[in-house]
């Protein structure tokens, strides 16, 4: 037997959907599949009409209204007009060209990287594509995932296949126990304050390590989702039982012996021993603290116990401007310390953050106690499933005690896009992916971090080192 | 859909400094609602160029008068942040060409480049060069000269990094379509061996 190349997860999964490669062309990329929402498909339909064709396989193609919905009143028609025709739009081009909507409503609806996963559509050793860069969420399953633009999405439409040129790959090992009150989140905020918002640009990152591995799907799905933050083009995790398990009896994973000899062949979904990489970080556990971002990208974050640092000690001198400007936005002095600072909104949601065991961890956190006063807090579920799901286990009756709102399920005020943001000036806690200036609101302040630390801000009505409480 | 050719072009440029400017500053979410690619120069950069009132902010870039042209030269990882093509569609309406800077988020310079808009990476003391000759001397004359892949500030030369499929979609208005199309046979056995 001849000896191959060993080969990482990320190249085998391309290198088996690579439809043609040809000499001074990019690859062109099978993909197994798409997902389609409201604000960056209309064009890409309307570039299928004027050329007269038609979706290449409708089978591939799945779609649901989640940016621009409201999370409150669903079943009346939106209020926004704008939002209102993309939704309207959205549902004129899924019948037209018969792909299948989850709708506003509908028992399947959410946030695109979070019912894909939960509907089993999500599967590793995949191609999965969508115009939003969270798509790399999808990762989490061992496949290959990323966002893409809308001419790409015209392009997926079209031929069911992308243009890509191979990214280079990266892997972030992590290894050690994770001390009190963090969590998966942390990980991810940590490894992006350490390598920058642009320290994984060109890359394909492959998450390992026991730290990784013994994380359940949904703390990996928060990882993955977060690798394009750090500028990569996605993030994956090799499969394990943790997978399978998950996937085991959704609506639409394989059932009964296909999914057996499925797993058979997902097992085989891992890096080769000597499979070589061309960037190796990796990162001790028991180093990560819960963590907070103060600035204006998720790459400006520290521990919540450390202090903001000093104009002094930024590693680059390039950087005092954009650094300067971050801190005057968000109201904040460098070499200041953020706990104990008063906030106004907590968010807890988005597809980072808006799973049951995300709602499960607050709901855990908050039984019995009430939010501050000076506190808004909106709990939105990342779909219809996990809202269900949250009303069956009770968890709305101890966020109502508390005085949180659980809304419908959305984006929400991950990205000031519908009618929920943060007014100019609020500091918002928030369990989203990211702070850039006015993401949640013209003008809003947003510090990330996890929702077990976003539920202790929100009984305490300040930036809470979440350890007083576990 | 062919896109406009690109060539050459002697222009001037636009100064814009800062690092990291995501695709939530070159176009805010509240503004992606439209289902066409045209308009959304009038909200490039919208929170930056205008107060909560809708008045110009002055001192931002875009309302000095000083400054004009086809270029936009701007800080290190820029179109950091959500795929949002809607960033790419806003800097072309709005009529810029080209945009430089020394480094760029991986999606949007794909966007880019499937727009007729073309990114052009330069080392980190060009750009602080490029920045500071524009500043100082807003009329500086900058071509760019893709078949040569030369970029030329005033008196000075820089030649640049571009993939060559690219550079040829962009020369002839090619688009990735096109060619995708064109292997529609080899993707359906494909799919159907992968089903």
């Amino acid at each position: 037997m001849s000896q191959l190349k060993p080969k990482t997860i990320f190249e085998k999964i391309w290198d088996s959907h690579v439809v043609k490669r040809a000499e001074g062309y990019p690859d062109a990329l099978f993909i197994d599949r798409h997902f389609i929402h409201e604000v960056t498909s209309p064009q890409a339909f309307d570039g299928l009409k004027k050329r007269g064709i038609q979706v290449f396989n409708t089978s591939r193609t799945t779609a649901t209204a989640d940016h621009n919905v409201p999370t409150k009143d669903q079943h009346l028609p939106i209020k926004e007009a704008l939002s209102r025709h993309q939704v309207e739009t959205l549902r004129k081009n899924c019948k037209e060209f018969g792909v299948e909507l989850y709708d506003l409503g509908h028992a399947y609806q959410g946030i695109v990287h979070i019912i894909g996963p939960e509907l089993g559509l999500t599967q590793p050793g995949m191609t999965i594509v969508c115009g939003d860069s969270h798509t790399s969420t999808h990762g989490a399953f061992g496949n290959i995932a990323f966002g893409i633009g809308t001419s790409e999405v015209e392009q997926v439409l079209a031929t069911q296949c992308i243009l890509q040129y191979k990214p280079k790959t990266m892997k972030i090992e992590i290894n050690g126990k994770l001390g009190k009150g963090v969590v998966s989140k942390d990980i991810i905020l940590y490894i992006i304050s350490k390598i920058s918002a642009s320290g994984a640009t060109g890359f394909f990152v492959e998450y390992a390590g026991d730290a990784i591995t013994s994380l359940s799907m949904e703390a990996r799905m928060t990882i993955c989702n977060m690798s394009i933050e750090m500028g990569a083009r996605g993030g994956l995790i090799a499969p394990d039982e943790t997978t399978f398990n998950y996937i085991r009896g959704r609506k639409f994973a394989p059932q009964g012996e296909a999914f057996d000899r499925k797993v058979e062949e997902w097992k085989k979904l891992k890096t080769d021993e000597g499979a070589t990489y061309d960037s190796v970080l990796a990162f001790d556990a028991a180093d990560i603290g819960p963590m907070i971002t103060y600035g204006t990208n998720p790459g400006m974050g520290m521990k919540v116990t450390d202090r903001i640092p000093t104009i002094a000690e930024l590693k680059e001198i390039s950087e005092q401007h954009s650094f300067t400007k971050s801190l005057e936005y968000m109201g904040l002095e460098p070499g200041s310390s953020l706990l104990g600072k008063y906030i106004d909104y907590v968010f807890i949601g988005s597809c980072t953050n808006a799973r049951i065991e995300d709602l499960r961890l607050v709901a855990e956190m908050v039984k019995g106690k009430t939010k501050a006063s000076n506190v808004e807090v909106w709990v939105v579920p990342g779909s219809k499933q996990v809202e269900d799901q949250a009303r069956r286990e009770g968890l709305d009756k101890i966020f109502e005690a508390a005085g949180f709102e659980l809304r419908s399920p959305g984006c929400s005020a991950c990205l000031g896009m519908n009618e929920d943001k943060v007014p100019a000036g609020k500091y918002c806690i928030s369990t989203s992916n990211r702070n850039f200036e006015g993401r949640q609101g013209p003008k809003s302040r947003t510090f990330l971090a996890s929702p077990l630390s976003a539920a202790a801000a929100a009984i305490t009505g300040r930036v809470t080192d979440v350890r007083e409480f576990v | 859909m062919s896109k406009d050719k690109f060539t050459t072009l002697k222009t001037t440029a636009v100064p814009l400094p800062n690092e990291n400017i995501d695709t939530d500053q070159i176009i805010p979410a509240r503004f992606l609602k439209a289902t066409t690619r045209e308009g959304f120069g009038d909200n490039l950069f919208r929170d930056w160029r205008y107060d909560a009132e809708n008045n110009q902010i002055p001192e931002f870039v875009l309302n000095d008068n000083k400054y004009s042209g086809k270029i936009l030269v701007a800080g290190k990882n820029f179109g950091c942040g959500s795929s949002r093509e809607h960033a790419a569609w806003a800097i072309y309406d709005y009529g810029f060409r080209v945009v430089v800077s020394s480094f760029f988020a991986d999606i949007f310079k794909n966007n880019a480049l499937n727009n007729g808009l073309l990114p052009i990476v330069v080392s980190d003391q060009f750009l602080k060069q490029m920045l500071q000759a524009v500043e100082e001397k807003p009329s500086t004359e900058i071509v760019v000269d893709l078949e040569n892949q030369i970029l030329q500030v005033g008196a000075v030369k820089e030649s640049f990094e571009i993939n060559k499929y690219k550079k040829t979609c962009m020369i002839n208005g090619y688009d990735d379509i096109d060619y995708l199309l064109s292997l529609n046979k080899e993707i359906r056995e494909f799919d159907v061996a992968n089903t």
